[in-house]
Formats: structure tokens, sequence, C-alpha cells
């Protein structure tokens, strides 16, 4: 039909350039991007938001929205132009030629028809089968994604089937029909990582197996690193570097690949010991891309030509991969990158940390807390206890569905307790007010969390003042500043409605927010995983800051392992809103551990780039209204005893140093089993 | 220094204030819709102010000589029974009706905005109470409780306007009270009660400023409703009363001379009907805008 590049290339791009019309103005959103993936390749497109790797993914699907316009370049996929071809071509190739998993399951199926019928459609739709014959295809291909159950999958609606069984059956959907290319946009996303973890081995097998070409784009490096072939760094639009996933996440030649990696916690890193090191400033605004290099502004080594000569990849001295850095093959600049950083982000780890006293700041004590819809009550929070000393960061973890958020939100007096009592400062019973000056919270989404129709102003101000009466008017005026100072937001940000404000800045005024009463505990309920991973570290980094200046004490909640072992003094886990476990940080992640607490541990992405060995679950999540008998893990516990574990409530095992678990194996056995595998990290 | 600083914040706010809303005017002028339907609306209103100036005749001067004359150079729109100048009567037909219904609407709106903000940030049992009450409302035909309430208290323009706002009273408070549960699980309600803010604090300062929008939306589809409303009040002869030269009134009397003298119908009819559709074109563009 049309020439080919090379037989052998699935998708090649070329000088593709988008950009959005907003109110009559050209906003650039993708520049002269170069890349292609070749047959039973994997490509990762790595980069923060807003970098134009969803745009990326939806023009090379011919699914740009009404306002996008592509201003120059190629597409081809398997040869043909996919830009301006025939709307009854391109309706060919989707699914023969390219299939799409997108972030969100959920909204991506029709809630109104079996699951198996919606796959089954693909075949009737491209292959012409009868029903028949597209059924039996249907159940094949679920056996193929590795559904214990495929036949009883396929009567299921959507609605019925969780997260990760809906990210299963679209990957089922996606490779119905045998395409050449299959695009990964966040597939993983709001999973949780023991889902993550199991999905993201479902699409590895498939991809060796079946041969097919992918386009995976993430945020996230480590799982990239794990999956893709080869990678490219997404920057304001531009490509900035690009080569083999190994060369590219080991020996990176970007000063922004370089900060990318430093951002985020290395498994094993403690806040004690090494401090994150975010990339300072803020990516350019969408459609302000400058003419220079994009990245100069944040750029640690940045010199005067990057201002003004427009950055072009180019291959690095001795490697195999392309640099869109000028300083590409000076190693010596290129490692000055992480130390400007630290500079750039204040003092280094100088800041001594706060001593734990033995002082209760939140007492729990047999806590339930139930939830009853629709005639049927859910046991959210069980018969839980715990303590937050004075000082402390107890870091909480659990998938979602634990429980840990109504923990948090009971603690926090949001949530009244059906059972049980929580003392926060010695006093079970306490008015709104005073709560407020002794316990504050910080919530996971800046968006919502923050009035939108108030300025940073008043958002400060109005807690200045509910939580410090007496004060004059222009004492509360420079507490406000003084606040937005010690969360390093600028004057002038003050003026600003939050739609204004990035992700990051906005959970700085929330941060801020919480702390303008001087709490002596502050709830924080995944306070960095709805933002970009450079933005991420620089908000670890303020609250340890914070935590340290203050002396407070923090109750942390998320479900990133490697963040809580970075930033905790202890950590309990939770199960089904049970308390499985609890202990000191270092302690916790050695064996022996609660054998839920060892599959979260091997789940996690950090830990499996650093080569620690895999324990997966068996079976799905039980569903909080009918939890299972004896032990609730017993269902799908790896180390299960069989009856014992089924019939007998597990004891809580102690082993020392403060450390408890609740299982029915006691801790030298669980250490010896736990240690005979190999320990890599 | 700091005074300098507030008087600054003071003019960045308004210069940001007066932006957004010249964006949603210059989207809202940029809309065809939007610029017939103001430029109907805008006659309408200076209309029923100004009539007194715009009208050739008086529209209550009788003429039993000149009764029910086709249009003519002297009579544009004819003349009715009693030999009244239609094209005089449905210029100055339109105050009662511009009266009435901006007031029901406003009165509506300020009702259904404090029903569903209460129902909607408590929940629970006020909630079912109060929401089973507005569903009982809502099941009588709006012209029997007209019907009731009017023969029970006698009409006046003031019993219309309140009669109308309680009859939208509920409607408006389901919409109120529908965006109230999104907003009130939201975080930023969840940290005012953190800081230990009362909950009438947050109904109006914190969520109140949230749901404007959709308040703005249903005000501007209310009025049109109202206006007919009104008319269908008048035209049952359970509104405005004779002699005034009320739309809905000269239909409902003009209806015996249809045969015979249709322009008396036909021209309040024309003008009511602009009316209802220009509001509705507004209100049209302001949700498509709004929602943007």
């Amino acid at each position: 039909m049309s020439e080919l590049t090379t037989a052998d290339d699935v998708l090649s791009v070329s000088d593709l350039s988008i950009s959005y019309r907003r109110r009559a103005r050209a906003m650039r959103v993708v520049s002269d991007v170069n890349f292609t993936i070749r047959r039973g390749e994997a490509y990762g497109l790595v980069g923060e938001s807003g970098c134009g790797k969803s745009t990326i993914a939806m023009a090379v699907m011919a699914y740009l929205a009404d306002n996008a316009q592509i201003d120059s370049g190629s597409i081809r996929l398997l040869g043909d132009e996919v830009i301006g071809a025939r709307a009854a071509d391109l309706r060919d190739w989707r699914a023969s030629r390219v299939a799409m998993v997108y972030q969100d399951p959920g909204s991506s199926l029709n809630p109104t028809m079996r699951v198996g019928r919606q796959l089954a459609e693909v075949y009737r739709y491209h292959d012409h089968v009868t029903w028949d014959k597209a059924n039996a295809a249907a159940l094949s291909m679920f056996e193929r994604v590795q559904f214990a159950d495929p036949r009883k999958i396929l009567e299921r609606y959507p609605h019925e089937l969780s997260g990760g069984q809906q990210q299963r059956v679209m990957i089922a959907m996606a490779l119905a029909a045998n395409p050449a290319l299959l695009i990964l946009d966040e597939p993983t996303t709001g999973l949780d990582a023991t889902v993550e973890a199991e999905i993201l081995d479902l699409v590895e097998e498939l991809l060796r197996d079946i041969g097919t070409a992918a386009l995976f784009i993430s945020h996230n490096l480590a799982i990239v690193s794990r999956l893709c072939d080869r990678v490219g760094v997404l920057y304001a639009g531009r490509l900035a570097e690009e080569g083999p996933a190994t060369e590219v996440l080991r020996t990176p030649r970007h000063p922004y690949s370089i900060g990318l990696l430093n951002s985020i916690p290395h498994w094993g890193a403690t806040k004690d010991h090494l401090r994150l090191l975010p990339i300072p400033g803020d990516p350019p605004a969408i459609g302000q891309i400058p003419s220079g290099c994009a990245f100069a502004g944040r750029c640690a080594i940045a010199q005067d030509a990057c201002l003004t000569a427009p950055p072009v990849l180019a291959p690095c001295e001795g490697a195999h991969s392309l640099s869109a850095c000028l300083r590409r093959d000076e190693p010596a600049a290129l490692a000055e990158v992480a130390a400007k950083n630290m500079v750039a982000d204040g003092p280094g780890p100088v800041a001594t940390p706060v001593r734990i006293s033995r002082e209760a700041v939140v007492e729990v004590t047999d806590v339930v807390k139930r939830f009853s819809t629709h005639g049927t009550t859910l046991t959210a929070v069980s018969d839980l206890s715990l303590t937050l000393h004075q000082g402390e960061i107890l870091g909480l973890v659990g998938e979602s569905g634990s429980g840990k958020t109504t923990l948090a939100r009971t603690i926090a007096g949001l949530y009244r307790a059906d059972g049980g009592s929580v003392a926060v400062g010695g006093a079970v019973e306490r008015s709104r007010r005073e709560r407020a000056s002794y316990l504050q919270m910080v919530f996971q989404n800046p968006d919502t969390a923050l009035n939108a129709k108030f300025r940073v102003a008043r958002l400060l101000g109005r807690s200045v003042k509910r939580l410090n009466p007496g004060l004059s008017a222009d004492e509360r005026h420079a507490k406000v500043i003084d606040i937005a100072r010690s969360v390093k937001l600028l004057e002038s940000h003050l003026d600003l409605l939050p739609g204004a404000l990035s992700g990051g800045l906005k959970q700085r005024v929330a941060i801020g927010r919480a702390f303008t009463g001087d709490p002596k505990v502050v709830v924080l309920d995944e306070p960095a995983s709805a933002l970009d991973v450079s933005v991420q570290a620089t908000i670890l980094n303020l609250l340890v800051d914070l935590q340290r200046e203050h002396g407070l004490a923090y109750l942390f909640i998320s479900h990133d392992l490697s963040v809580v072992r970075y930033l905790s003094d202890r950590i309990a886990v939770m199960y089904l809103g049970e308390l499985v476990e609890v202990g000191p940080a270092e302690v916790q992640v050695s064996p022996p551990h609660h054998p839920y607490t060892e599959v979260l541990l091997s789940a996690n992405a950090a830990a499996i780039a650093a080569g620690r060995p895999r324990i997966r679950l068996r079976g799905p999540s039980p569903s909080l209204a009918n939890p299972p008998s004896g032990c609730r893990f017993h269902t799908r516990c790896p180390r299960s005893l069989g009856d014992l574990c089924r019939d007998v409530v597990p004891p809580m095992q102690n082993a020392g140093e403060g450390h408890q678990y609740r299982c029915h194996i006691d801790p030298t056995t669980l250490a010896g089993l736990q240690s005979s595998r190999p320990e890599a990290s | 220094m700091s005074a300098v600083g507030l008087e600054a914040t003071r003019a960045a706010r308004l210069d940001s204030r007066r932006a957004r809303a010249r964006a949603v005017l210059g989207q809202l002028v940029r809309s065809a819709s939007f610029d017939v339907g103001a430029i109907i609306v805008v006659f309408w209103v200076v209309d029923a102010i100004f009539w007194h100036v715009m009208v050739p005749q008086d529209p209550q001067a009788l003429n039993p000589l000149a009764a029910l004359q086709g249009p003519t150079a002297a009579h544009w729109f004819g003349t009715d029974w009693l030999g009244r100048d239609v094209f005089s009567r449905t210029l100055a037909g339109a105050t009662s009706v511009l009266e009435i219904a901006p007031l029901a609407t406003l009165l509506g709106i300020a009702g259904g905005t404090i029903v569903g903000l209460v129902t909607g940030y408590y929940g629970g049992a006020v909630d079912a109470l109060v929401m089973r009450l507005v569903d009982a409302f809502l099941a009588f035909p709006l012209v029997i409780i007209a019907v009731l309430v009017l023969a029970l208290l006698g009409t006046s323009e003031i019993t219309v306007i309140v009669l109308i706002g309680v009859i939208f009273t509920p409607v408006v408070s389901r919409t109120v009270r529908s965006v109230v549960l999104v907003e009130r699980d939201k975080e930023y309600v969840a940290s005012a009660r953190l800081r230990g803010e009362g909950d009438w604090y947050i109904m109006t300062a914190e969520i109140l400023p949230n749901v404007t929008t959709p308040i703005i939306v249903e005000s501007t589809v209310r009025l049109g409703y109202a206006i007919f409303t009104a008319a269908t009040l008048s035209f049952l002869s359970l509104g405005i009363q004779q002699p005034s030269p009320d739309w809905g009134l000269t239909i409902s009397l003009g209806r015996q001379y249809l045969q015979i003298a249709p322009w008396i119908v036909l021209f309040p009819a024309i003008a009511l009907a602009t009316l209802v559709v220009a509001v509705n074109l507004v209100a049209d563009s302001v949700q498509q805008v709004m929602a943007r």
C-alpha cells in the first residue's frame, strides 16, 4: 500500500507535534517526538503529568480530542499513516493492529453487559464468527489472562468484579483481535500494590508469549524498568532521553531522568540516613514550552547555551542511548545534578530526629467502626488498638478496603466509633475545638481538600483565626505569612485561588493549614500519592522538616511501602479492618513478619526492582461484609496451616522490641520459614 | 507596608474576579442563541418599565365605537371588544408578568437553596422526612394547589408571587440538595469540621459558594417556568384581575372573540411566546457556558 520504513517497525512516530486549542489559542503539548517500536519490543514512555504521554497514545489510536490538532509529523502503524487515515481504515486497525488498555477499567467497560459478551463481541466483529465460536474464544482468552474461574467470570457484570479483575478483562479484550501493538496507559495506577504486581506479572508473561509490541505509559520508573526493553523520558512534550531501559535507568544521561530517579525513596532508605532529592521548581505550564531546553529553569547544570539552543536528541558517547542534554557527555557535570538539587532544597540531612517519648498522644482502644447500607453492615474497623507516642511517625499500611482511612477518620473525630474509645491527648471526650487545636489532618487529594472558591490567604487565614483565638488582625496576617513561608509558599501565592496552583503547591497549602494551630498530632492520609514523583519527594522532605521542627507525631497512611518505610519510626499493618502487625520500622521489614506483610513487601515495585523474591497472594480479596472465620487472612495466606487458621482466631505473637503480629506461627518458626528464601536486598 | 500589600491584594482580587466575569460574559456573547434571547428579554424588560412612553394610546381607553376592529394604520394590532388598542395593551401587558416571575423565582431559589443545603448537609432523618414531603407536594398537580390556595387567600399579585415561589421551592431544593450531597463529602468540608467550624458556617460559607453555578442555571430555567406559570394562573382567572392588560388574562378573556377577532388573542400570545422562548434561549446558553 504505502512505503515501509522498516519491515520490523510496528509503530514509528516521527517529528510529531500536537497542540490543543483553548480560547482561540494553540498550546503546544507535544513537540518533535521521534521513536519507533519494533516487533515484539516493549517501549516505555515515562513522564510526569502534563508531559504529553497520554496525548501521544491518543494520537496513535487516532482518538485525539476535538480541540487537538496535529501540527506536523507522522505516525506509521505497520507502515500505514495514521494521521489523516480514512475512518473505515482506522476502525479496522483499532483492535487488529493497535489496542489500548486504559487507566480506569471501571469506566472502560460497559456496565450493562456481561463481560463475557463484551469480549465475545470483539471476536464477532473482527473474525465474523458465530456467537458459539466467539464465546468459546472468549473463554480461552479468559483462561489466558489467568482468571481462576474463567467460566464464572464470563457471566459477571463489570461491577461484580474487583479493579484487578476488570483490568484483566480489559487486557483480554485488547488482546482478542491479536493486535500488533498494545498500548497500556498507566494500567495499574489506582490498583493496590499486590494487585498491581499481579497485573504486571500477567502483562510481562503475555508480552513474552505473544510477542506483541507494547507502548507502556507510566509515571513509575520502577515499573517501566521491569517491563520494558527501551524507554523514552518525556519532559514538557519533548523526549529528553531515550534508550535501552537498563542504560537509561542505571546511567541516565539527562538531568531530568537523574532527578526523577533521585526523587523516589530507594528500597530500604530511611529519613534518618538519606534525604530525598526532589527536582527544584515546577514544570512549565501547558502550552508554554520555551524555545530552549524546557528543563533549563530547573536544571542544576544549565548553561547559557541551554536557554537558546532547541534540544535535539543525539547519541551519547559510549552508550546506546540518546539524550537531549547538551552536557550529556560530561559525567562530572551530570554527577553534580544530585548534589546541587540537595542544596536547592535546603540543608541536607542535618536536622536531628525528634526524641520519641513514652507519652501517648493518641490511644486507640478496641475501636469498632461499622457502616450500614441497604441492610448490610460492614465492619470497617474491628477491635483495633493502637498507640501513637509523642514525637513519633507511625506508618499505617494496608490495601484499599483494609480500613486504614476509616481508622484515620475515626481518630480525627470525623467518624464516631461504634465501640471502644479514642483518647486524644489523654482525654476521650473533647469538644470539636479542643480536638481541633490538638489534632489536624492532611488529605490525599488536595483538589478537594481545599475550598476552590477561597484564596490561599483565606484558606490559611481562616484556620489561623479558628485555631489561634485572641490574635489581632495584624498578628493573624503575620502568622499566615509565617506559615506560608514554613511550607515554602511565596507571598504571591497567597492571592491565588487553588485552581491556579499546581498539585504540589496545593498540598503545601493543605499541610500549612494543618500546622496553623501548632497541633500535637497530624494525621496524613496518603498526602503524596496523588502527586508526581518529583513533587512527592518535596512534600515528603517538607513533612520530615516540619515534624522535626515542631516535634509532633504523625499518623502516616500510605499504600506505598517504600515511602512508609522511608518516613516511619513504627509501622502498623491492617488487613480487612484488623491490625495484623505493628512494630519498629527497621525490625518489621526483616523476618519474622506477618505473612500478609510478607506479601506486601514482596509486591512493592521498588523491592522487586531491588531483586527481592516474589510471594503471591492466593484467591480473591474477601468481602468485609462477610469476613473469613478464624484468621481473616487464611483464605489467601501463603503460609496457612489449614484447619487451625480457618477455625481459630490467631493470638498476637510477641517478637520483641514492641514488635507484634497476629498469627498462629511463633516468631522463631516464622523467621525460619521466611529467611529460607534468598534475601537479595 | 502591610497596608500597601492589602491594597494590592484587593486590587488583584477585583481584577481576577472581573476577569472571570468577563470571560463568562465573553463566551455568552459569542453564542448566537444567547444574543437573540438576551435582545428579546431586554426589549420586554425595557418595555415593562417604560411602556408609558412607548404606547401610542392609553391601553385602558375605551372606545366602544371602534370595538373589534382588525389591524389598521390607527390600531396596528386592531382593537378589542371594548375598543381598546391591542398594540398598546400588548406593550403594557408585559409589566405584570415581569414583576411576578422574577420575584417568584427569587423566592423559590432562596427557599429551595435553604432547604437543599440543610437536607443535603445533614442527611439522615431530616433529609428523609423533608424529601418525602417534597415528593408528596410534587405529586399534586400545580393547578389544583393554586386553585385551593387562591380560593382560600384571594388573589393578589403578592399571593401569586408567594404561591409560585412556594411551588418552586421543592423543585429547586432537589437540585441544590443533589449538588450539596456531592460537596459535603469532599475533604474541604471534613477539614472545616476538623478546625471546629459550626454547621451553619460550613453550609453557608464553605459549601454555598461551590454550588452557585447550578443555582444560577436553575434560576434561569425557573424564570422561564415562572413566566409560564404566572400566565397560566392569569388565564385561569386565578392571578391578575381585570382590567389589567396582562397577557394571560387578555388571552383568556379574548378567547370568546377568537372567531371574529383573533388578533385580540394572537398578539399577546405571540408576545408571551417570545418572552418564554427568549428566557429559555438565555437559560440554555448560561447552562452551556457554566458547564464548561
